[in-house]
């Protein structure tokens, strides 16, 4: 095959290439320049819920503790007002075989990918994805390839993507180790290509469907122990699909009336694509450098439509700072005898703010923990961290300044989660999808995709075109 | 890139060694549009490790390697025998008195039923 691989030459493939890599044509799926099928591309998988629960079950993954963080809601209760301090649970994921809850999210692509006669996978992160997808294609037989950003022009590394290299190697895979830079996707579609194999992205709808099952256990678990649904669950955000397929089981539970939660390290100011910023941040997922671009503009990924929608299952959004995660990170292993990865914590540091608003007979979940290893320990980032010229010092975590200063709160009182106003991410929503389809008219129908996809109004997301001089 | 000490240059790697190779994918004019400044002055790089296919070579020179999936690959020597030296750090005087000052505050007594 004597193919230009030049950079615009194979971005300009792109669509070809997605499909092949796929088996699935997303075209059928579209509606307007606006609006998708979105249950209908989710589906089009054909898996049943039961389905990838036994397919899961084989590969050992789920079915993780639910552990109730007793001494942490104690210590909650002592900094609350009197009657308040929710009882926090943590969903124990670190207990899947490559160590997060990302092996939820990879073991139904790669299983997907085997059944339809791909001979390996493809994927492109530099979180605990790479890992889970490296274990899965172990188990299935299948050859993987991890493209990770790991580097900055001088080949200084983060210790946290370091040990996802040596993760992923351990689990058989060819690693590609990149410098910071979109073109990632160039070498993923590049070795799509080459190789025939199947691109196990982030957002198609079985990597979604996968973590639909840890919603739906920690509801059961709720339930089963205490007779109810959660009040609460607190969930990581970063590209949208821990919250997708949470809220997603959660809902086929039948836990409708759970408030959904989203917590990310506040990384504001960093561009993200920067080699000069690359190394000033701790944290290399579940930030705000995601959580904001996910959910205004979902659909700028690498597949043709993203299924992972925050926007659609948020009721809330919260920002916490890299020392109050470093915090309780450290709370929960002298608490709770739980030694688990910072990046894991996330929605934990949040936890600890949120249960104080909350009654003492209420229930707040904590959906996930990650593994812990050389690199993945407040230590280690924040030994990096100072050699990068970021000052850490402990004090009032509202001084925390990302990129510049990482702030290790005094006492837990201090932590206080900041909220997201979500009604201004929906009107940048509303704004970007219609501007990106490019002088259409949105129709009534655009419109009531729009207020779904937002989880917002019809009345509200007239409003939002309105104001940007469009009419409907 | 990182800077090759001497010690390195001299590594000399045979067939069948545990290596790292390195690639310029694209070099600062073929990048792709709208980087910010620090990026856009910079090449796009790879490194990817393998054994040497190879029967001798040193850092520097160009090199096939077999990955771990059996494939064939181009590129640059960077290193023979890579290490993973990524660590727990060092002791973090901001962290480690946290959980003697929790403790205090919840009053776990020695024992206490969890």
């Amino acid at each position: 095959m004597n193919r230009d691989i030049s950079y615009s030459s194979v971005m300009s493939r792109k669509k070809e290439i997605l499909k092949n890599s796929m088996g699935l044509d997303y075209q059928q799926f579209e509606i307007s320049p606006i609006a998708f099928d979105y249950e209908g591309l989710m589906n089009s998988g054909g898996y049943s819920l039961s389905e990838v629960q036994k397919i899961q079950k084989e590969t050992g993954v789920g079915n993780t503790p639910l552990v109730e963080l007793k001494n942490i809601t104690k210590l909650v209760r002592s900094i609350s007002a009197p009657g308040k301090g929710g009882r926090i649970f943590v969903k124990d994921e670190k207990a899947c075989p490559s160590g997060s809850f990302k092996d939820r999210r990879a073991s139904l692509s790669v299983h997907h990918a085997a059944r339809l006669g791909f001979k390996g996978v493809i994927a492109a992160t530099s979180g605990n994805y790479g890992a889970a997808v490296a274990s899965q294609a172990a188990k299935y037989g299948l050859k993987v390839i991890i493209l990770q950003e790991v580097y900055d022009s001088r080949k200084v590394g983060q210790p946290e993507i370091l040990e996802k290299t040596r993760a992923c190697e351990a689990y058989g895979a060819e690693v590609w180790q990149l410098t910071v830079g979109p073109e990632l996707f160039y070498i993923m579609l590049l070795l799509l290509e080459e190789t025939g194999f199947f691109t196990a992205s982030l957002y198609i709808p079985t990597a979604i469907m996968g973590i639909e099952t840890l919603g739906y256990e920690l509801a059961q678990q709720v339930k089963e122990r205490e007779g109810r649904f959660p009040d609460m669950v607190v969930i990581a955000h970063a590209g949208g699909g821990n919250v997708t397929g949470t809220a997603r089981g959660l809902q086929k539970a039948g836990s409708h009336e759970t408030v959904v939660v989203g917590a990310s390290v506040d990384l504001r100011g960093l561009h993200m694509a920067s080699d000069h910023d690359f190394n000033r941040k701790s944290f290399t997922t579940a930030h705000s450098g995601f959580g904001f671009p996910f959910l205004t503009l979902p659909d700028r990924t690498d597949v043709p439509r993203n299924v992972a929608r925050g926007l659609r299952y948020l009721d809330r959004y919260v920002m916490v700072s890299q020392g109050e995660v470093f915090y309780v990170t450290e709370l929960l292993a002298k608490l709770e005898g739980l030694e688990r990865g910072p990046a894991g914590n996330t929605s934990l540091a949040a936890a600890i703010s949120l249960a104080r608003e909350l009654e003492q007979d209420q229930i707040l979940v904590v959906q996930e923990t990650e593994y812990t290893a050389a690199g993945k320990r407040p230590s280690s980032q924040l030994t990096f961290a100072e050699e990068n010229k970021v000052e850490v010092r402990r004090g009032d975590p509202r001084e925390n300044v990302p990129g510049k200063v990482i702030v290790v709160p005094e006492r837990a009182e201090q932590i206080q989660v900041e909220n997201v106003n979500l009604d201004k991410i929906r009107q940048s929503y509303v704004k970007n999808a219609v501007e990106a389809a490019r002088g259409y008219k949105p129709t009534e129908e655009d419109v009531r995709f729009l207020a779904e996809d937002s989880k917002s109004s019809v009345e509200f997301v007239r409003k939002a075109i309105r104001e940007l001089g469009t009419e409907v | 890139m990182r800077k090759i000490n001497k010690k390195e240059t001299f590594q000399i790697a045979t067939k069948g060694d545990l290596v790292q190779i390195h690639k310029v994918i694209l070099t600062p004019g073929q990048r792709a549009e709208n980087l910010p400044e620090s990026t856009k002055a910079v090449p796009y790089e790879a490194w990817v490790k393998g054994f040497l296919l190879d029967e001798k070579a040193k850092v520097g020179d160009t090199v096939r390697i077999e990955t771990f999936i059996g494939r064939e690959l181009y590129g640059t020597l960077a290193e023979v025998n890579p290490v993973y030296d990524h660590n727990f750090g060092k002791p973090r005087p901001e962290l480690l008195r946290i959980g003697m000052e929790v403790k205090k505050q919840i009053e776990m007594k020695r024992g206490a039923k969890p």
